[in-house]
Formats: structure tokens, C-alpha cells, sequence
């Protein structure tokens, strides 16, 4: 095995990238995973829930915003075995999700959207 | 991957063509033990971060632009029915990571079964989408009315859209346990497409957030 240059390729063992796929780390059973599911539907009762309280209006945007990040964490972590898979996957997804948030906010903070 | 001027550092009997999978004995044959579809599928949904990123940007930029007079989010958003169509979506992604396990333990009737359930979860999803526009349209919101309308419909549309290329996935994979053309050792290949799956619903967890809940 050679690079394009000719020189030999050294194997990088799976463990510097982490856990390879299939690695010894253990999923949830299946009973974690409908509890896991139990606790993202309940975040989304509270949300729905939170949405009609108007004594919190003022702490709404803090308040959903906050719930959204817990859920999509727990999605990403569980469901997708991003807490259980390689580092190099985790990498690739945060790397893009840091770009869209960086590229994003500095699209509309110069449209002023903040202070609308 | 690091390349040295010395001897190659792999195995001798890695080396040659045909024998790769020596490497690392239950790890795929690449030199960072990942196969090559996962890494790519993950590239994939990374690159789709920022997809999403422009049409939630877009939309957030626009809803407050309209015309006065016309049609506005919270005129015609309909929580209660919205949250249902979110928890449904939300249960797929349970019954898909079902499906993974199922065929990860050989379980085919099971995998069946859950692979069908996600399908059908992605399918009330997209029919209650196609219904909640035409209520729109009904009340006055197309795509022409207002910046409003325009990026609402295509953003909603593209993750719509998404969400139809999954259910069509899923019904393949359904097909293909149907037809015995599906192994366990295959289960990789519902990995992938789960994975894809979770992100749309991940993508619905935003857009249901910052467009239907926050005024």
C-alpha cells in the first residue's frame, strides 16, 4: 500500500480515531431506547406545554431553544451512536453543524435580525 | 492515513491486494478501521447542516418582511396539530433504531416489522405536511403571497422532501428483507440509512422550534 507520491502507507490503528465501527462499545438495549424515546416526548409536551404559558413569555425563546438543543443532543448521542461511534464521525458532524451556526449568525446579524 | 519514507508498517500479509481484511480482524479494511460508506454518509449529513442552515436562516430573515395586510406565521399555524405530526416523527426514529438492533441480532421478522412502522410514521408525516398546505393555500398562503409564504414553503418543502426520499428508502430495505436479499451481515446498509433518517428528524426538532413555537 503506497501513497500517491510512491511512500508507503503506515495503517492508523482504529483506536487513535476513537472506537472503529463495530468497535467493543455497547449500544443501548432496546428498553433504553424506548425510554430515551419516553424522555423526548415528554421534552415535547413541555415545549408544546411552555408555548401556552403566558406568564413565560419573556423566557420563551431561552426556554424552547433550550429544550430543542436537549433533544437534538439526545437524538445525536443515542440514536444516531455518535456517543458510542468514532471520533472522526463526531468531527464531521460537529464541524458542519459550527459552519452552518458561524456562516448563519453572521448572515443575519447583518440583517439586523437581532434587534427586530 | 501517514505516510513515512520507511518500510511499510502494516502487516506483510495485509500489503498484498485481496487479503486486506487481516488488517484489523473485524474491523473493515481501511486504514482507519471506518468503512468508507459511514464516513461518507456522515460527510453527507454534515454538508447538509449547512443545507438547512440557509433555508432556517432564510426563513428567520424573512418572516418578519411581509407586505402589511397579508398572511403572517401565527395567523394560520396550527400548534396542537403540528406537535402531533413532530411526535410522530419523533416515534419513527425510536421504531428505525429498533430496526438497526433487530437486524444487528439477526431478528428479520422484527426488522421487518419496525422497518415497516418507520415507514408508515414517514408517510402520516408527509400526508399531514401535504394537508397542513392545502389548508394553507385555502386561507391565502401560497408561494407567491408574501417572503413569508416563499420561505416557509420551501423550506418546509425541501425537509418534506427529505423526508419522502427516506420513507422510499425504507420501503427498499423493506422490500429487499422481503426478497432474503438483506443478511445481518448487511445491517450496515440500514445503519446508513437510519442515520440519514435521525438527521431528518433532528432537522424537524429545529424547524418545529424556530418556526412553529418561537413567535
Amino acid at each position: 500500500m503506497t501513497d500517491p507520491t510512491g511512500g508507503p502507507v503506515v495503517a492508523t490503528p482504529p483506536e487513535e480515531g476513537g472506537p472503529a465501527h463495530g468497535a467493543a462499545h455497547e449500544h443501548p438495549s432496546d428498553l433504553q431506547y424506548v425510554y430515551i424515546a419516553l424522555f423526548l416526548a415528554m421534552v415535547t409536551a413541555a415545549e408544546v406545554a411552555v408555548y401556552y404559558v403566558k406568564s413565560l413569555a419573556g423566557l420563551l425563546v431561552y426556554i424552547l431553544v433550550t429544550m430543542a438543543v436537549v433533544k437534538f443532543s439526545v437524538v445525536v448521542m443515542f440514536f444516531m451512536h455518535l456517543r458510542f461511534d468514532s471520533k472522526l464521525f463526531r468531527r464531521f458532524f460537529i464541524t458542519g453543524i459550527i459552519l452552518a451556526l458561524f456562516c448563519y449568525v453572521i448572515v443575519l446579524s447583518t440583517f439586523h435580525i437581532w434587534h427586530r | 492515513m501517514t505516510v513515512t519514507d520507511h518500510d511499510v508498517s502494516v502487516p506483510e500479509e495485509s500489503s498484498t491486494e485481496g487479503s486486506h481484511h487481516e488488517l484489523e480482524p473485524g474491523h473493515p479494511p481501511t486504514s482507519t478501521g471506518l468503512t468508507n460508506e459511514k464516513v461518507a454518509i456522515w460527510a453527507f449529513l454534515g454538508s447538509e447542516c449547512l443545507l438547512f442552515g440557509g433555508l432556517i436562516s432564510t426563513y428567520l430573515l424573512y418572516k418578519g418582511q411581509s407586505n402589511p395586510g397579508t398572511i403572517r406565521p401565527h395567523d394560520i399555524f396550527d400548534i396542537p396539530y403540528t406537535s402531533v405530526s413532530s411526535f410522530v416523527l419523533l416515534m419513527s426514529s425510536l421504531t428505525m433504531v429498533l430496526a438497526l438492533s433487530a437486524i444487528q441480532k439477526g431478528d428479520h421478522r422484527a426488522l421487518r416489522v419496525w422497518l415497516l412502522t418507520t415507514a408508515l410514521l414517514g408517510g402520516s408525516f408527509v400526508a399531514g405536511q401535504c394537508y397542513e398546505f392545502t389548508v394553507f393555500v385555502r386561507e391565502g398562503l401560497n408561494l407567491r403571497t408574501n417572503l413569508f409564504g416563499s420561505s416557509f414553503y420551501i423550506m418546509t418543502g425541501f425537509h418534506g422532501a427529505h423526508v419522502t426520499i427516506g420513507v422510499l428508502m425504507l420501503l427498499s430495505l423493506w422490500s429487499m428483507s422481503v426478497k432474503g436479499k438483506l443478511p445481518s451481515e448487511k445491517a450496515e446498509v440500514v445503519e446508513l440509512i437510519g442515520l440519514y433518517w435521525h438527521f431528518v428528524d433532528i432537522v424537524w426538532i429545529v424547524i418545529f422550534t424556530l418556526v412553529y413555537l418561537i413567535p
